[in-house]
């Protein structure tokens, strides 16, 4: 007995589900969808309701996965909500400075957003999501409109961002609702490589391949269309399930970024891969959402010292806001004062901080926490459920906050932990370059939500791309016939699947996975260089050839997760080759070059894209606005009523 | 108190321990929780008629929808990890609690909206 993995291999008992590596499934389908989150789900809605035969692929539970499984507590971008003060257009079309640094967001799924969250909302209330005051709990709140029972979030005046009162229910819904149109649904079954047309990288996309997490069976899915509304990709940085609070607060384990890595692959251009996101809310420290944060979930909930002192709220120019009111007709810019951390130190404010929602206001209080908390993503179970079973009482009690630079730090005063790449939120990361088709630059694939590069929308974001893909993919479908795949590209495609099974191999995937972080952090961390990014580079491949060849399975799961560290070291490259292409620091991208510090020289305000064409690294560039310029139309709204597919 | 001496060779515990606990007394074997995790933190019992199996605390994302969707109150429920309980502070008394305490205040029971 070399090891205890030896004796436990001899004892253990045999996995629960059929296995059955390799073995063959082959489906046909009008239009693919690749990924059951949100974008997924409103993509495939939207294609079923147009006639067309329509399956999903999902690696874990359409019913419950993505960004958004856990729920949804606001609904952002409803510019068309009949209460809505704030037009779209002027919102786009607002002048462009000379000289300012571009924030490097997709104007295209921007505007989408605007013009479709709020149809993407009545979407799913008439799939049964009971979004309004229905009961008329909140009857008489600020933040209420009587007629419609909509009630508001954050910015009371402008009136764009909903409450979604059952939004805990969100996927369940969506879920029936493709059951109901018959889509087919092929849940644990993680999409590896995309077909294409003659197995030839840059042509069109005819499907995909795909293995199933349970039983290691293979699938081949034809498609004329095919949407990719996978994650992005995550855990790039860092990895450890020993560092607890890891799990609790960072995104989603299961965001790879197997979309990007099979796009790349099959010839698709990515753009942003180099963007970093920083210190962000949220850490190593605390559940989600479960600490009174107040510039989002909580907002805008009064936080108090240790003594009961009251930390001001500021606009952005620093002015004080001296009432609540002010707060929430103040959403863009209101926030617990900046400065917190230093008057900490200097001894004005005493720690520990906390959230003080009994003293607020009847209305706010429930809202905050029981609607918001209520409903938003991990928090129904994880937060409002597990805290009041505990003994927390949100009309009696002060939840302790660690409220530094957002909620980011742990309590105190400790810094934030750099890292970055996080799927979910959209935070306008690297992903797919597409046209006004929400076409990418393989004909036959489509992309959606976060999959999309520099994507902002968040959940009304993927809902209103997804449909708004989904209707393209359709109209697609129709205008081309079947393809027969390549059988060349599925064997080799297999081959690689497969080649790690029953291997003697002598590393499991976490280690893996945690070596594959490691080096992200050392050769492409916070503070970069041409030289430092090549070594990364080199580690990169050697790992690929020598550790991740000698990498064990032992079961259909296990095969999963390494196949996804194969993907990581993919995203890991390709997010170095555009590292290594963009030669100029950013303060929007939170790109640091040692080697080029100058932030934002005006030369290098534009996308950068990369891809493969015949196997060589491809590096292009497009204008910071490039959606309304030529062959675009020069205005959102133009291009939008030409492309948006409402005419048919 | 009584010590068996027997002792076991095992590796040492996944962290966190156990995010999920599944009471045998309760399931009813209809395997929703296990179906529906996106990680597939629990697999289905190779016995069949058993519970579901929680094989990899390490991977739970503790999102808690397998609490939710469970049919049976109790059935199955989630718990922080030790190093995410978090604590608060009564206004009117001053009195300080943690999640996970021992004999905590008594639990609120207004259900969230909606």
């Amino acid at each position: 007995m070399a090891d205890y993995q030896e004796l436990f291999r001899e004892n253990a008992p045999e996995w629960p589900y059929p296995v059955n590596y390799g073995k063959e499934n082959e489906i046909s389908t009008d239009v693919l969808v690749i990924g059951g989150g949100v974008a997924g789900c409103h993509a495939a809605i939207n294609a079923a309701k147009r006639g067309v035969k329509v399956a999903i692929v999902e690696k874990g539970a359409t019913v419950r996965s993505g960004s958004s499984g856990a729920g949804v507590d606001h609904w952002g971008d409803a510019f068309t909500n009949p209460c809505s003060k704030i037009d779209p257009d002027q919102l786009a079309n607002r002048p462009r400075k000379e000289g300012v640094v571009p924030l490097y967001r997709n104007g295209i799924v921007r505007y989408i957003t605007m013009r479709e969250s709020w149809d993407a909302l009545l979407d799913v209330e008439e799939m049964g999501l009971e979004f309004r005051d229905v009961e008329d709990e909140f009857a008489g709140a600020p933040f209420r409109d009587d007629k419609t029972r909509i009630m508001f979030a954050y910015d009371y005046e402008g009136k764009t961002n909903i409450r979604v009162r059952s939004g805990a229910k969100i996927k369940p819904v969506l879920h029936k609702e493709l059951k109901r149109l018959g889509v087919k649904i092929y849940d644990r079954i993680m999409g590896t490589a995309l077909l294409t047309e003659g197995g030839k990288q840059g042509g069109r996309i005819i499907g995909t391949m795909g293995v199933n997490i349970r039983t290691g069976e293979f699938y081949i899915f034809k498609a004329k269309a095919t949407v990719l509304t996978t994650a992005q990709f995550s855990g790039i940085w860092v990895f450890s399930t020993e560092h607890i609070g890891f799990a609790s607060h960072l995104d989603d384990p299961n965001c790879v970024g197997e979309g990007s890595a099979m796009a790349w692959k099959a010839g698709a251009e990515l753009t942003l891969m180099e963007r970093s996101r920083g210190p962000v809310a949220g850490g190593f420290n605390w559940p989600r959402f479960g600490t009174g944060s107040p510039t989002n979930t909580w907002y805008p909930c009064t936080i108090v010292d240790a003594n009961g002192k009251e930390v001001p709220w500021v606009d952005r120019k620093g002015n004080v806001l001296k009432t609540l009111e002010e707060r929430t007709s103040n959403w863009q810019s209101a926030q617990p004062t900046p400065e917190l951390p230093e008057l900490i130190r200097r001894g004005e404010y005493v720690l520990p901080l906390f959230a003080d929602l009994p003293s607020m206001p009847e209305h706010e209080r429930r809202a905050i926490f029981g609607l918001m908390v209520g409903n938003e993503g991990k928090t129904r179970i994880p937060i409002y459920d597990i805290y009041t079973r505990g003994g927390f009482d949100p009309d009696k009690d002060m939840l302790q906050t660690p409220l530094i630079s957002r909620e980011a730090g742990g309590e105190g005063l400790g810094p934030p932990m750099w890292r970055t790449g996080a799927a979910g939120g959209g935070w306008s990361g690297g992903g797919l370059v597409v046209d006004w088709d929400l076409r990418t630059n393989l004909e036959g694939l489509y992309a959606a939500g976060n999959q999309v590069g520099a994507c902002s929308g968040g959940h009304p974001g993927a809902a209103a791309t997804g449909r708004y893909a989904g209707r393209k993919a359709a109209a697609y479908a129709r205008t081309v016939d079947d393809t027969v795949p390549d059988r060349q590209q599925i064997d080799e495609e297999k081959a690689r699947v497969y080649e790690a099974v029953g291997r003697d191999g002598d590393i499991g995937w976490k280690e893996l996975h945690a070596g594959i972080s490691r080096v992200m952090q050392i050769y492409c961390g916070e503070y970069k260089s041409d030289k430092m990014l090549r070594t990364g580079l080199w580690w990169l491949n050697s790992i690929r050839e020598s550790e991740a060849a000698r990498t064990y399975v032992r079961n259909p799961h296990e095969l999963e997760r390494y196949l996804e560290c194969l993907t990581r070291l993919t995203v890991s490259e390709i997010i170095i080759h555009a590292s290594l292409a963009r030669k100029a620091s950013s303060r929007p991208l939170d790109f640091k070059r040692i080697d080029h510090p100058v932030p934002d020289p005006p030369e290098w305000n534009k996308f950068l894209t990369v891809s493969l064409e015949n196997g060589d690294l491809k590096i292009g560039e497009l204008p910071d606005n490039f959606w309304v310029l030529p062959p675009y139309a020069p205005t959102h709204r133009e291009n939008y009523e030409k492309h948006c597919g409402l005419e048919d | 108190m009584k010590m068996d001496n027997k002792a076991y060779l095992v590796p040492n515990p996944a962290t966190p321990c156990l995010p999920i606990r599944i009471d045998p007394e309760l399931c009813i074997r209809c395997n929703i929780c296990a179906d529906q995790c996106r990680t597939d933190v629990m697999v289905h019992n190779p016995v069949k008629g058993e519970p579901p199996i929680v094989l990899y605390p390490d991977e739970c994302w503790l999102c808690g929808t397998c609490v939710e969707d469970c049919p049976v109150p109790g059935a199955i429920r989630m718990e922080h990890p030790l190093s995410q309980r978090v604590g608060w502070k009564r206004k009117e008394t001053g009195e300080y609690f943690r999640l996970g305490m021992k004999d905590p205040p008594p639990p609120y029971t207004r259900p969230p909206v909606g």
